[in-house]
């Protein structure tokens, strides 16, 4: 009798036990790779949160088949670091798919990891058009634009605002280099002229060599294709060699960190970029609102919401297809007019999103205001030279 | 005309630093025979003493930049000096008897955790930061060849200074004790110098001295990072090696020498500029090869 009733007991735990693994949910992971430190590392940190922020409110979600776990690497912008933590998440099996870069030169040097480690990635925030084009690997996609149409954007406005001689500085990376083809490119075709060219390393601290040659080419506009830390750089140095030329940037620059960095002199620098400012986006303000509710100690700057983007349709993915490699890379090929935050994303053969926004910033009182919302556009101030 | 007159004031300018740099490491090797791979950190946690000396000072209400500067430069200098002696004491003393590479590592490796700690500790310290403005700004410009105060008042200061140091080293006590030792430790000591107060004192000079030019660093660009010294100290060690290791007019003619080697390599290549410290470090290589002790110095660099 009494070993009866003490079977109870222990015949109902089994009975629970039983039952559970039928309601836990499985662990899928997804990893993140961007630069967490360094002098990109606040974009990084943005696009993490971002990527977190997906990853969170999919897991609130009670119809989501699946827990994701967010496995964040750092690259540091180098591409020997990039290629390690990219091995390290291809070869690791749990990790289904790769939310990947915003440094082009890294992006460039994990493309043939990702293919051979057969790692289904999207890429977040690189611009180099050979990241997605400059191989048939089908493992690579990406949501944001590249450098082709930020330059011919920025050629035809700057063109338009009746400049025609300009100086190039580019850095001596992929990414450097990429901008100052394409801009030389459609400047020239549209009617201006490239006085000089100069490469520059990634980390060179003085420019007066290089600035004191632009000078006296005497041109209107100093293009300047590169990152943030070097991008201050050049613009202090020119103020110290009295050069008194527009300054314009690309989507490197576009950063808060290049405000502080420059302080009053950062007024009225020109730069491009792909996407639209986060406000401006389709899903812009419930993106804000989420991200503002997780209080995270950085903000999204300018890639947060293609990372939430890429991360969000990985998990849409997974979902109907299951945490595969194959499947998910399969999917992937098939992704068409699919909604998102920044709008429809379509891939094309190379897995390149098809989006032709570029917006043009101008720095004024200290922030980056899009070109049509700013007074330089309305012509209440002016450009210099002009 | 007027151009020339830019590159030469850039070159300079890139000399001088160049050479503050350079008279630290031929000191510490002339005392020590050690090649302290600090240096060039060193410098950078001098530039960003001063930069948090200025945000406090700012913070207590002083508004004008003469005493903004020499808080920052005082700040600077006397941290610097009690780091390096610090150093001298921590990493360098201890190590006498060690094989030279050792003392070489041991910098080394205290001059990365020096940076990461500035890296990782100053608030926002991976990002450029920027440097106050605290030199008039007037400028006249002859041309293309804009003069600025600030420039010529940083030459006359370093001027200064290296004239300074060299008095001390020739006309001092301690000037005196310091060349003693450098000369023949073992006979020094015999003769009642303190050896470990000298070393602790050349540390001391030497690092205020880098402090000194990561100030002039961070006012002549406006903005310093953690990663400024590493190159800095890479070229200020050719630099004296070039002019002699342990030779004080060695390590001036390395450093003008190499920022001359940068300049021309920048504007004589056609191709690209980035191609100049190539260019620098190439010649310097011929110049070693074909004066291996250094282009004044007697000391041999065998240690290296």
């Amino acid at each position: 009798m009494n070993q009866r009733i003490a079977l109870l007991p222990r015949l109902a735990l089994l009975l629970l036990l039983a039952a559970l693994p039928a309601r836990a949910k499985e662990t899928v992971k997804l990893a993140f790779i961007g630069p967490l430190t360094g002098g990109n590392s606040a974009i990084g940190l943005g696009g993490r949160n971002s990527a977190d922020l997906a990853v969170k409110l999919r897991n609130a979600d009670p119809k989501a088949k699946y827990t994701y776990e967010l496995v964040v690497l750092d690259d540091e912008c180098k591409p020997d670091t990039g290629v390690q933590v990219a091995t390290k998440a291809g070869a690791d099996k749990s990790i289904v798919a790769g939310i990947t870069h915003y440094c082009s030169v890294v992006a460039m040097a994990t493309v043939d990891t990702f293919h051979r480690l057969a790692l289904p990635t999207i890429v977040w925030g690189a611009v180099l058009p050979d990241i997605t084009y400059g191989h048939s690997y089908k493992e690579i996609h990406r949501v944001n634009g590249t450098m082709i149409n930020q330059n011919e954007t920025a050629a035809k406005l700057m063109l338009k605002q009746g400049f025609r001689r300009w100086v190039v500085i580019h850095d001596t990376t992929d990414y450097g280099k990429g901008h100052n083809k394409f801009f030389t490119q459609f400047v020239t075709a549209g009617g201006g002229q490239i006085l000089g060219t100069f490469g520059v390393t990634a980390d060179q601290q003085d420019f007066t060599a290089e600035l004191t040659q632009a000078k006296a080419l005497n041109p209107e506009v100093i293009y300047f294709g590169g990152l943030t830390p070097i991008g201050v750089r050049i613009r202090a140095q020119m103020d110290k060699l009295g050069i008194n030329a527009q300054f314009q940037g690309t989507s490197g620059i576009v950063s808060d960190d290049f405000i502080k960095g420059l302080g009053p002199l950062a007024e009225g620098v020109v730069a491009f970029r792909e996407g639209a400012p986060a406000e401006k986006l389709p899903g812009g303000k419930f993106f804000l609102e989420k991200y503002a509710e997780q209080k995270y100690a950085n903000p999204p700057e300018a890639y947060g919401p293609f990372a939430y983007a890429a991360a969000a349709l990985l998990m849409d993915i997974i979902e109907k297809v299951g945490p595969d490699r194959k499947k998910v890379l399969a999917a992937l090929g098939e992704v068409k007019g699919k909604d998102s935050i920044v709008g429809a994303i379509t891939f094309d053969d190379h897995g390149q999103n098809t989006v032709a926004a570029i917006t043009a910033y101008v720095v004024q009182d200290g922030k980056w205001v899009v070109w049509e919302d700013s007074e330089y556009a309305t012509g209440k101030r002016k450009l210099k030279g002009r | 005309m007027d151009l020339l007159a830019q590159y030469v004031m850039n070159g300079v300018m890139l000399g001088l630093m160049y050479a503050l740099v350079a008279i630290g490491f031929t000191l510490f090797f002339g005392v020590l025979n050690v090649i302290q791979f600090a240096h060039g950190d060193v410098l950078t946690a001098g530039a960003f003493a001063g930069l948090a000396s200025y945000a406090v000072v700012v913070q207590a209400g002083v508004a004008s930049p003469l005493p903004q500067l020499v808080t920052v430069a005082l700040a600077a200098t006397l941290s610097m000096a009690v780091l390096g002696a610090v150093l001298g004491r921590v990493l360098v003393l201890p190590l006498k008897a060690a094989p030279a590479l050792n003392v070489l590592l041991a910098t080394l490796m205290g001059g990365t955790a020096l940076r990461e700690s500035i890296r990782l500790f100053y608030p926002g310290g991976s990002q450029p930061q920027r440097f106050p403005t605290l030199l008039p700004t007037s400028s006249w410009s002859l041309g293309r060849f804009a003069l600025r105060l600030d420039n010529l008042l940083m030459l006359a200061a370093g001027a200064v200074l290296v004239v300074a140091l060299s008095l001390v080293l020739q006309r001092t006590r301690l000037g005196l004790a310091i060349r003693a030792v450098a000369q023949d430790e073992e006979t020094a000591r015999t003769m009642g110098i303190d050896f470990r107060r000298v070393v602790l004192l050349t540390f001391a000079i030497g690092s205020a001295l880098a402090a000194f030019a990561g100030v002039m660093n961070g006012l002549y660009y406006a903005e310093v990072n953690f990663g400024s010294g590493l190159l800095l100290g890479v070229i200020g060690f050719s630099a004296a090696v070039l002019g002699g290791l342990g030779s004080f007019s060695g390590a001036l003619l390395g450093g003008f020498l190499f920022a001359a080697l940068q300049t021309v390599g920048a504007v004589a290549l056609p191709f690209a500029s980035a191609y100049k410290d190539v260019f620098a470090f190439g010649a310097v290589i011929l110049l070693m090869t074909w004066k291996p002790t250094g282009l004044i110095g007697e000391q041999l660099s065998e240690r290296v």
